[in-house]
């Protein structure tokens, strides 16, 4: 405690000499971050209710572009407690030794216009993976928003089990709409 | 008219064939709706709710046929003798059976679209059928409040349904139930 707080604002200063741009908070009332999935054929989609993050987006520079979101785990609604309280088990989300998740971009590759692919790694359940990304970025006078889809591979963060690979597909969609304003 | 002599002292094979495939499917289907609601979350309860939905989508289909057929093929007239009172109940609930043949499957889309869940047909891709509502928690709850009762409703009156058949077959010896079961033609 007592060396964070001498260390404090020395990370201020760094972070944002790092990110050129300045930090900002991601808006969570206007912004949607859900999973899309297909169980026997049938497309389902449920949002996680509650994450948090920072942006750092400067449009001269991209490359520099940094964001940290962090993903309640416990927030994934499906519309009904029981499925909701499945998804906190062991098998899936293990919600009680892995609580969040979290998302670490570094660098935005420009695509043409606002187009660009974004660099980053995802932490869920212990487990880490290297994105690519392709987003839209799109910012307008104080407000940024970040729009992009991604497929994942449940096997890849060890999410879901044995006999439920049966009936649900591997593929998870994660699609975001992240809005950051000044 | 070749098509109205036969129909005036039975019902037609594709009448026959329909009444017996959609019981079926509505014994089939109620029994699984029944049983799969309470059961813990498991894969094999999605596996259940989707044959559940795909019973009561294929019930849906044919009844839409059944009605055309029955548009087409007039019934039967009731064996002679029937007192009127039981004539028009029968008629009543015939028409009421028809009613919930539509109303709940139709329910029971309506359900699982508010859910979030869209009903694919077998599985397939291709067969998705469109949204009927939007995704809405409490319309859901409400959608299955009423898909439930339209099927105790259902329960009640194929009972009694039911039961006048066997009344015809055995206590008054008719020939009401062996125009719908010819299999029990040679007695």
């Amino acid at each position: 405690m007592h060396g964070f707080r001498i260390l404090a604002p020395l990370g201020l200063l760094l972070s944002a000499t790092i990110a050129g741009a300045a930090d900002r908070s991601i808006d969570p009332s206007s912004s949607r971050l859900t999973a899309e999935f297909t169980q026997i054929g049938v497309p389902v989609s449920g949002p996680f209710t509650r994450f948090n993050g920072h942006v750092a987006f400067d449009p001269a520079k991209p490359s520099d572009a940094k964001a940290h979101i962090e993903i309640d785990t416990t927030s994934f609604d499906l519309g009904e407690d029981n499925y909701n309280d499945e998804l906190r088990k062991k098998e899936w989300f293990d919600s009680a030794r892995y609580p969040a998740a979290t998302f670490d971009a570094s660098g935005l590759k420009p695509l043409g216009g606002d187009r660009f692919e974004a660099l980053g790694r995802l932490s869920l359940k212990g487990r880490q993976k290297e994105l690519k990304i392709p987003v839209t970025v799109k910012t307008e006078a104080a407000t940024t928003v970040v729009d992009g889809v991604v497929p994942i591979s449940r096997k890849d963060f060890a999410i879901g089990a044995g006999s439920w690979d049966e009936v649900i597909e591997d593929l998870v969609k994660i699609k975001f709409h992240i809005v950051v304003t000044k | 008219m070749p098509t109205t002599l036969p129909s005036r002292r039975g019902y037609t094979r594709p009448a026959i064939a329909l009444h017996w495939l959609i019981a079926l499917l509505v014994v089939g289907g109620f029994s699984l709706g029944l049983y799969m609601s309470d059961l813990p979350v498991s894969p094999q309860k999605l596996r259940y709710f989707s044959w559940h939905k795909w019973s009561g989508i294929t019930v849906l289909a044919l009844t839409f046929v059944r009605l055309a057929w029955r548009l087409t093929h007039p019934a039967p007239a009731p064996v002679p003798g029937l007192p009127r009172w039981q004539e028009q109940a029968a008629r009543t609930i015939h028409r009421v059976l028809y009613v919930l043949l539509f109303a709940i499957p139709l329910t029971g889309w309506m359900y699982s679209s508010a859910s979030g869940y869209p009903v694919v047909y077998f599985g397939v891709k291709a067969l998705q059928l469109p949204d009927l509502v939007a995704k809405d928690k409490a319309l859901a709850d409400l959608l299955k409040a009423v898909h439930q009762s339209l099927n105790w409703t259902l329960l009640v009156l194929v009972a009694v349904h039911a039961t006048a058949a066997l009344k015809h077959h055995f206590v008054d010896r008719d020939e009401t139930l062996r125009r719908m079961l010819p299999l029990l033609r040679r007695r």
